[in-house]
């Protein structure tokens, strides 16, 4: 018990008196959660469009006023001609296209149906998609103007509306989505690169011989080694909802007790597997490609960015072995719904396991022997 | 392998083999070593020394052989055999970014040893070392053969009766390492037993007994006059030549 304490000791002087772990401590929470959350993204400012009107009748005319009149649109480019519309696209100097056919206003007159043509820039699928149901709803407006005056509505008929109401993030405010997720990628890449390439330096610098021709106990030196790691990374998390409550104003719904008992074990199975990896390589440069490696697929698989349902069957399958994605769900339901521990139940055990596999695999790999 | 001869030996070796695939860096070693004995274990670059000692540490498992160090055995009882010996690498093993104290603190906290005794020892090897101007100091700020000196003495903080050093010596002038055998005359002459490998041949003079490695094995081993007569030679350096050259 008093070598682990030795060994703590030891790692707290050499973590103060490096110069470059304070600004990772401190500078990298602020920076990851100040650009990440502002980058990430998939609000729709505005949509450049361009228009079509073959037709230049009042009808044709109302509708692009709609257009116009919208705070998320923005009318770049006027032509009768597709073709140099297309160009504009093709450039993304639009990336909407808004077709109204010659007889647009005759058939309205007519009251006839009525076709209009979107043609949306999709290299950006999600994005298309938005830009798309913009679009849509500005036409539908039209739609209803348009029946109010042939007076279909005084017949009192009623149409059904719907009216969207967003729970949990009631403003759709992605800040509020995306914070949870980037604490948990700060307190992974924190835990499980320094941990990695701290064990990786010892061995590069020849200590570790030294250490191991002591009678040290295989798993003296491991607790030893990991604590300072579990309490810097504890100590992120902390400074990060700190930081997500009071300068971003996240509401922390669920308990906070719930997220620090999680995150405690979380952060065993994520230096678990830092000690791994650093079992794996014999320079900090290889443990960084492997930490690398994993973190990457980890970060996109997990649900960060992109929802996980989209995601083909085979890629949801290796989620399972995806300790970013149980937690980035977990810190997700707890902060943003309030979920409680049964609720969170799965993600509990499913972490508390991986995290007693991860600690076992490592220090079964980790030899004082070789 | 009588129970006399473990009590009076420190190392015994017998039929050590170290293969790595098909290169075989051990080939049958058998040696013993005396307590109280210097042993320099002699032989060129790449001749296997280092495979051998790390064996002996306990740092590698031995493809096949029996060794027994300080009476117990190298499969069995490893644990007690990391208590009973030092080891000094080729690699310098001090924590650079730790000062002396800490240093000692660190290493003597991890063999047990008490608070009040390693405050003793930390005293007593900034006094002998002439360590006094650098107490405050980073390891990383000492003159080389400061560092050498001290991770002597780092290595032999638990005392033990057995001390293993690979290449202490590399890379210091010569007086520092004159400086270096003085503590390994001093430690030898208290009753450990100070196996050392080198290549250094005016080191092997020092020794009490030497044994030359030529490609994994061990083709001369007596005292140094003894193997200066036998070869007919001046000088360790002779002997080693001709032995190295085959």
């Amino acid at each position: 018990m008093k070598t682990i304490l030795y060994i703590i000791q030891k790692e707290f002087l050499q973590i103060i008196r490096d110069r470059m772990m304070l600004p990772i401590i401190f500078v990298i929470p602020i920076f990851q959660l100040l650009i990440l959350a502002h980058a990430a993204t998939y609000e729709i400012k505005y949509v450049d469009m361009g228009i079509i009107d073959l037709d230049q009748s009042v009808e044709s005319r109302a509708l692009v006023q709609k257009f116009e009149a919208s705070p998320f649109f923005r009318i770049n480019a006027r032509s009768f001609s597709l073709e140099k519309l297309s160009d504009e696209m093709q450039n993304s100097r639009i990336e909407q296209i808004l077709y109204i056919p010659s007889d647009f206003g005759y058939q309205i007159e007519k009251n006839a149906p009525v076709k209009v043509q979107l043609i949306t820039d999709a290299v950006d699928g999600a994005a298309a998609g938005v830009m798309n149901a913009y679009a849509l709803n500005i036409i539908k407006e039209f739609n209803k103007d348009v029946l109010k005056e042939a007076q279909l509505l005084s017949l009192n008929r009623k149409i059904i509306e719907t009216r969207p109401s967003y729970w949990y993030n009631p403003d759709l405010d992605y800040k509020t989505f995306m914070i949870p997720g980037i604490l948990v990628l700060l307190v992974s890449i924190i835990g499980l690169f320094l941990s990695g390439l701290n064990i990786v330096k010892e061995k590069e610098i020849g200590t570790i011989e030294q250490l191991n021709v002591t009678p040290i106990k295989k798993h003296h030196f491991i607790i030893g080694k990991l604590t300072p790691f579990w309490f810097i990374a504890m100590f992120d998390l902390f400074f990060g909802l700190a930081l997500a409550k009071f300068v971003f104003n996240i509401p922390i719904v669920g308990s906070v007790g719930l997220i620090i008992g999680v995150a405690s074990i979380y952060l065993v199975l994520v230096l678990g597997i830092g000690l791994f990896i650093s079992t794996l390589a014999d320079t900090q440069q290889q443990a960084m490609f492997i930490a690398w490696f994993f973190v990457i697929i980890f970060i996109l698989l997990s649900g960060l960015f992109t929802p996980v349902e989209n995601m083909p069957d085979w890629a949801q399958a290796i989620n399972i072995i995806n300790p970013i994605a149980y937690f980035i769900d977990f810190m997700r339901m707890v902060m943003l719904k309030g979920a409680r521990l049964v609720d969170v139940s799965y993600h509990i055990i499913s972490i508390s396991i991986y995290a007693i596999l991860s600690i076992s695999l490592a220090t079964w790999r980790y030899k004082k022997v070789v | 392998m009588t129970n006399n001869q473990t009590n009076t030996k420190a190392v015994v070796v017998k039929d050590l083999v170290k293969k790595f695939g098909d290169f075989v860096a051990n080939d049958h070693l058998s040696f013993a070593v005396d307590k109280g004995e210097i042993f320099g274990f002699l032989g060129a670059n790449g001749a296997g020394k280092t495979t051998a000692i790390k064996i002996l540490c306990g740092l590698s498992h031995p493809t096949s052989g029996d060794v027994k160090i300080a009476g117990y055995d190298i499969y069995k009882q490893r644990d007690l055999i990391k208590k009973n010996i030092g080891y000094m690498s080729q690699k310098f093993s001090l924590y650079d970014d730790l000062s002396i104290a800490e240093n000692i603190r660190f290493y003597g906290g991890i063999y047990g040893l008490s608070r009040k005794k390693i405050k003793e020892k930390t005293e007593e090897y900034i006094e002998k070392l002439g360590l006094q101007a650098y107490t405050k100091s980073m390891v990383k700020e000492l003159p080389l053969g400061f560092k050498q000196k001290l991770a002597f003495s780092v290595a032999i903080v638990h005392d033990p009766p057995i001390v293993f050093l690979d290449e202490p010596t590399g890379g210091v002038d010569p007086i520092t390492r004159r400086q270096f055998w003085e503590l390994i005359y001093k430690e030898a002459a208290n009753g450990k037993t100070i196996f050392v490998t080198t290549h250094y041949m005016d080191e092997a003079e020092y020794c009490d007994r030497v044994s030359i490695m030529v490609d994994g094995r061990i083709e001369a081993l007596d005292e140094p006059k003894k193997l200066k007569e036998t070869y007919g030679a001046q000088s360790m350096e002779e002997v080693f030549i001709q032995l190295a050259r085959g």
